[in-house]
């Protein structure tokens, strides 16, 4: 087990090597990236409740046209002739 | 409208003040975690770079959306993430200390033992069984003993 250690400890020495040198726009390119996808969401997600507020009112208009919980009026009752 | 605006823009200048405070601190180690599992060498390392800039576009889209989590982990798990999905691109070493390995065996060890994270923690980040997250890091850490070992029987040979 503590030869395990040891060999384990001995990687852990070879990853632990100084940082390499980060580029000086990396945050401002990272931020540009990440706010672009943030403002592409929210159009989606905007777009998307439009769309949702259209079908409704789409739908009301309809109903209150068509009326279809009316029931229709009866076409296959024999015509009421020589009353 | 405009006071909404105005209120997106003081939103945007706070996060990106509290983002530039965390990306200060700690994209250096980040940068290495990224260079150590693309195996690329300290001063040419595009592909990590890459994967970094894009694993921390993701974290500032997500600042502050749930406090209690660790900006730091977050960036890392999205960075692990990336590179799971994009591995096929990254088989072959570039140069850098983990080029014997595969990306699968990179990624594990790194999380093991260059980041510290659990076995539990690294299987749960990973989709893997906690078993076989043990299994490839002992293989990884013999696979580099063994390499170390034969270059340096190499270098003593050439010396």
């Amino acid at each position: 087990m503590t030869r395990h250690e040891d060999k384990e400890a001995a990687v852990r020495r070879l990853l632990d090597t100084p940082h390499p040198p980060v580029p000086g726009d990396l945050a401002r390119r990272a931020a540009e990236r990440g706010s672009r996808r943030l403002h592409r969401a929210r159009r989606v997600r905007r777009a998307l409740w439009v769309l949702g507020v259209i079908a409704v009112a789409v739908f009301f208009a309809w109903a209150s046209v068509a009326r279809p919980w009316e029931v229709p009026p009866a076409e296959t009752t024999p015509p009421l002739d020589g009353w | 409208m405009g006071e909404q605006r105005s209120g997106h823009g003081a939103e945007r200048t706070y996060r990106a003040r509290e983002f530039d405070a965390f990306v200060a601190g700690a994209a250096g180690r980040l940068l290495h975690t990224a260079t150590l599992l693309t195996a690329e060498t300290r001063t040419r390392n595009p592909h990590a770079q890459a994967l970094l800039t894009a694993a921390l576009a993701h974290t500032y889209a997500l600042w502050g959306r749930s406090p209690d989590e660790d900006p730091y982990e977050l960036a890392r798990r999205e960075l692990v993430g990336r590179f799971a999905r994009t591995a096929w691109r990254h088989h072959g070493g570039r140069g850098g200390v983990l080029s014997a390995l595969h990306p699968q065996e990179r990624l594990v060890l790194v999380l093991r033992l260059y980041e510290g994270v659990a076995e539990e923690q690294a299987a749960a980040l990973l989709g893997l069984p906690v078993a076989r997250v043990r299994a490839v890091c002992a293989r990884s850490v013999a696979a580099l003993r063994a390499a170390a070992r034969s270059d340096g029987t190499a270098r003593g040979r050439a010396a």
